[in-house]
């Protein structure tokens, strides 16, 4: 076992420990003075509990998450100077990953006899470092138990201590929606700028060439890279736009139908069918798109004697579309059951037929609804990656014909940021570039969709 | 008379004219509704095509053609230190070869030794392992064939296509027809698929690495996203005061669930891998980066559950004495449970499905063995899904539809769950 396991087992087995202590220490109490607690002997076990778990649960992770850098730190640094003078921090960092695969055994050819130093100086370090934590912990433990045992008498408010702390666990968690949002980002933003120190602004948002291949070593042989990434951008628009042609007809009709037309039998067997074509997941589609829609695409256009590439951005629109018809047809269902009736009865009372009252007074009345639906629906093609990265192509072509290929925005975000990444070049940086303008795109789709849908929703209630 | 009344009188209700534009109005009407039947048709005729196609090409890799013959674990071949790294090649190959003494050596034998796959050698190894006594004595394996000729018995590419279209050649076929003639074929339940890990041969590849690495991250995702989702509903729903914050944190929730897939993956990528160091590929990263993206859904199915407990329940709570705390722990939150179990299920079946941000932390690693914790690199069914896509052999194609399939029927497993639970448990009030 680990020494992590056996310090989180430890604070494991001294939280129950402690539950039951308090439990005892609260009913002597009690008995010792004749007088009625304050709280629940419960809440006093609960709040000894909680001030021997907490409080070694959080020096485990701080622990966790400062061991291996203070380790290594203190390794490189008894390292002799010959071995360590003008490392550049990549260079570091393999010497680094030597010593310690050194230590774990894992040797290809004789290591240096500095590294096998380095590596025997880690492992001492690291079991230290466990006999160290395995103390801490228990010292930690001991003392919450020790303070908690001393607040525990009769008159102790013994729930309000339990409650309080349940409540700032409970805000720490609704926090934790903000914190990844300023983490998203952070990240994003700080990566981005990085990467405009390495290309100018204006050639990302306005080059119209896009050849990240760059030498990532000084004997490769490659271009000198272009990040101009406006072609780009119109690959991504140019099949979103096909995906939102397929699929807000389709959608809307099929929404027409159901709320309008169809029985309750139809709606009963139809609805779960289109839920079930919503949960299927993307790399689902995106397989089908290169297994039958390609294929049967190439050969049709074979008929017809186009030379059709495998990878044309029709196919991914296309296959994106079926994906997003459900989401568009019940965002439309939604909006336009959510017009009041009066609207539709009073149109049908007029001597309008079910197909008048729809196009003339439910459609125009639930049109904000089904533009803020279309509007959501934009913002996930966009960030729509599965299907384009199987079905549509690596190259940047700056063109509008669906018959050809082109790349998107998320296509070239996992092309420049799968493998082992080094965030040192303009080449994976890009991928965070990308990133950042994706994100808010899709942010701001997102908060005009929704404030169309409020605005609307307010104007009926 | 007044001037509209006249108009009125003027009017022909019944005329041909009217009678057209009835006509007309109600050829419309059936055409909007015909409009709406196809539309719906041709959506559910594109998931029939989906679910057809995956059928059509995965059915048969639930089925692994297999070739029986006997084997003699020569002792010359038996390496007594080193069992492990014995010559089991040559095991197989001279005992496989002795079932055709008529083909010569030279290429006809290398042709011919292509029918077993060469996870023949493995399985012996194993054999030996479990039972070194059998050293020296023959014994009855059997193994599965390479993948061309397990796609030629499957039917894949026809026997009359000229010899240079087809992955088998002409003396393949007729050594493969004797040995199906002399009954040694079979085609098993392929239990590779759901015991093996990834390979690079598809007739060994399977899917338990997939599976494994699945089930880690689900329940990483799982032990964070549901205490802390459900805390943080509570809290939103029950304490919250109205103010700026929490109109705050509620907008930055509405909007995490909209954000890209992808985006959580650059998340991890700059926060998890860059910033805290956790090691690529793990479940455990997969699983926090899931359990972010999870987290709405979990809070808005939780806080749907928690409204519709009524108020009543929460005033006699009070109304007894319980603290505020104790209302919600002792009484609503068990109320609510059902339906905050069917929402987790809902956004569990979701993250199974997730691939994007996988890929950017480095969970398409090519993996030959099931990992053995979180901290393990680790593939995950989709983005096996996504592996298996890219690899060019034609027994790949099969196999990823087949693991579609079972992605699908996990899907549907949770899915089903939910429904039953809602039924079995929701109360109306």
């Amino acid at each position: 076992m680990s020494p992590v396991t056996i310090a989180f087992l430890i604070i494991l087995v001294m939280t129950v420990a402690g539950y039951f202590i308090g439990k005892s220490r609260a009913l002597h109490a009690a008995g010792a003075t004749n007088e009625r607690l304050h709280s629940l002997p419960s809440q006093h076990a609960a709040y000894l509990a909680l001030w021997v778990g907490i409080p070694g649960i959080m020096l485990l992770l701080v622990w966790l998450l400062l061991q291996e850098t203070t380790i290594q730190n203190i390794v490189f640094a008894a390292i002799p100077g010959t071995l360590t003078d003008g490392l550049t921090d990549a260079q570091r960092a393999l010497l680094i990953s030597e010593i310690v695969n050194v230590h774990h055994g894992r040797v290809f050819q004789a290591p240096r006899p500095e590294v096998v130093e380095g590596a025997r100086h880690y492992g001492a370090l690291v079991s230290t470092a466990g006999t160290a934590l395995i103390a801490a912990i228990v010292a930690i433990c001991c003392a919450g138990m020790s303070w908690g045992w001393s607040r525990i008498k009769v008159h102790f408010r013994a729930r309000h201590g339990v409650e309080r702390i349940m409540s700032g666990f409970m805000i720490l968690c609704s926090m934790i929606a903000i914190f990844t949002t300023i983490g998203i980002v952070l990240s994003l933003v700080f990566e981005t700028i990085r990467f405009f120190q390495m290309v100018p602004v204006h050639e990302f948002l306005f080059g119209l060439r896009w050849e990240p291949q760059i030498a990532l070593r000084a004997d490769q042989v490659a271009g000198q890279g272009a990040f101009g990434a406006v072609p780009v951008f119109t690959g991504t628009l140019l099949i979103a736009t096909i995906s939102l042609c397929v699929a807000v007809p389709i959608g809307l009709f099929a929404a027409i139908y159901l709320v309008e037309f169809a029985d309750d039998r139809v709606r009963n067997v139809v609805k779960p069918a289109m839920e079930l074509l919503a949960g299927i997941p993307t790399v689902v589609y995106g397989f089908f798109a290169v297994l039958v829609v390609s294929p049967v695409l190439v050969q049709a256009g074979g008929a017809v004697g186009l030379d059709l590439p495998p990878t044309l951005s029709l196919v991914a629109g296309l296959v994106m579309g079926i994906m997003i018809i459900p989401f568009i047809s019940s965002m439309s269902d939604d909006a336009i059951t959510a017009v009041p009736r009066s609207l539709k009865d009073g149109s049908l009372a007029m001597g309008a037929t079910k197909g008048e009252t729809i196009t003339k007074v439910l459609l125009p009345a639930a049109l904000p609804g089904i533009v803020g639906g279309v509007l959501l629906a934009a913002s996930k093609t966009l960030g729509e990656t599965m299907i384009v990265v199987m079905a549509a192509g690596l190259i940047a072509n700056l063109t509008f014909n669906p018959l050809e290929g082109v790349t998107t925005v998320t296509v070239q975000i996992v092309a420049m940021l799968t493998g082992d990444t080094e965030f040192d070049n303009p080449k994976t940086l890009s991928g965070f570039a990308l990133g950042f303008v994706l994100f808010l795109a899709t942010l701001m789709l997102n908060i005009a969709a929704l404030s169309i849908v409020r605005k609307y929703r307010e104007q009926y209630d | 008379m007044t001037e509209g009344s006249s108009n009125f009188a003027r009017h022909d209700w019944d005329g041909a004219d009217a009678r057209r534009r009835l006509k007309r109005r109600y050829a419309a009407n059936t055409r909007l509704k015909l409009y709406g039947l196809s539309a719906i048709v041709l959506a559910l005729g594109l998931l029939a095509v989906l679910l057809g196609s995956l059928v059509m090409t995965g059915y048969k890799s639930f089925v692994q053609t297999h070739v029986t013959f006997d084997v003699y674990v020569n002792p010359e071949n038996y390496d007594q230190a080193n069992p492990f790294d014995s010559d089991y090649r040559t095991m197989i190959r001279d005992s496989f070869l002795k079932l055709f003494p008529e083909v010569p050596p030279g290429p006809q034998q290398r042709q011919l030794f292509d029918i077993p796959s060469t996870g023949a050698q493995l399985k012996l190894r194993e054999i030996v392992a479990a039972d070194p006594s059998v050293v020296g004595s023959t014994i009855r394996i059997s193994v599965p064939v390479s993948d061309e000729f397990d796609q030629f018995q499957k039917g894949e590419g026809s026997r009359d296509a000229a010899e240079d279209a087809r992955r088998v050649n002409d003396r393949q076929i007729v050594w493969f027809d004797k040995l199906a003639a002399d009954g040694k074929i079979s085609t098993p339940f392929n239990w590779t698929l759901f015991n093996s890990a990834d390979s690079r041969f598809p007739e060994l590849a399977g899917l338990k690495g997939a599976i494994v690495g699945t089930f880690y991250l689900l329940l990483v995702t799982f032990v964070l996203s549901f205490p802390i989702g459900i805390a943080a509903a509570i809290y939103l729903e029950e304490f919250a005061p109205k103010n700026k914050w929490t109109d705050i944190i509620e907008i930055n929730i509405n909007n995490l669930a909209a954000v890209p897939s992808i985006v959580f993956g650059l998340l991890a990528l700059a926060v998890f891998l860059q910033t805290f160091g956790l090691p690529r590929s793990a479940p455990l990263v997969g699983g926090m980066t899931i359990a972010l993206m999870t987290l709405p859904t979990i809070i808005i199915a939780t806080r749907a559950a928690l409204k519709a407990v009524p108020p009543s329940i929460r005033e006699a709570a009070l109304g007894v004495g319980a603290s505020k705390h104790q209302v919600i722990i002792h009484h609503v939150l068990p109320l609510a449970m059902p339906g905050i179990l069917t929402g987790t299920i809902i956004g569990m079946a979701h993250a199974i499905g997730e691939t994007a941000p996988l890929l950017l932390i480095g969970m398409n690693a090519f993996m030959t063995s099931a990992s053995v914790g979180i901290l393990d690199p680790a593939t995950t069914l989709p983005t096996q899904i996504y592996i298996w896509a890219d690899s060019p052999e034609r027994g790949f194609v099969a196999r990823t539809s087949a693991a579609i399939l079972v992605l699908l029927g996990f899907l549907m497993l949770m899915n089903g769950l939910a429904i039953y639970l809602r039924r079995r448990l929701e109360r109306k009030w």
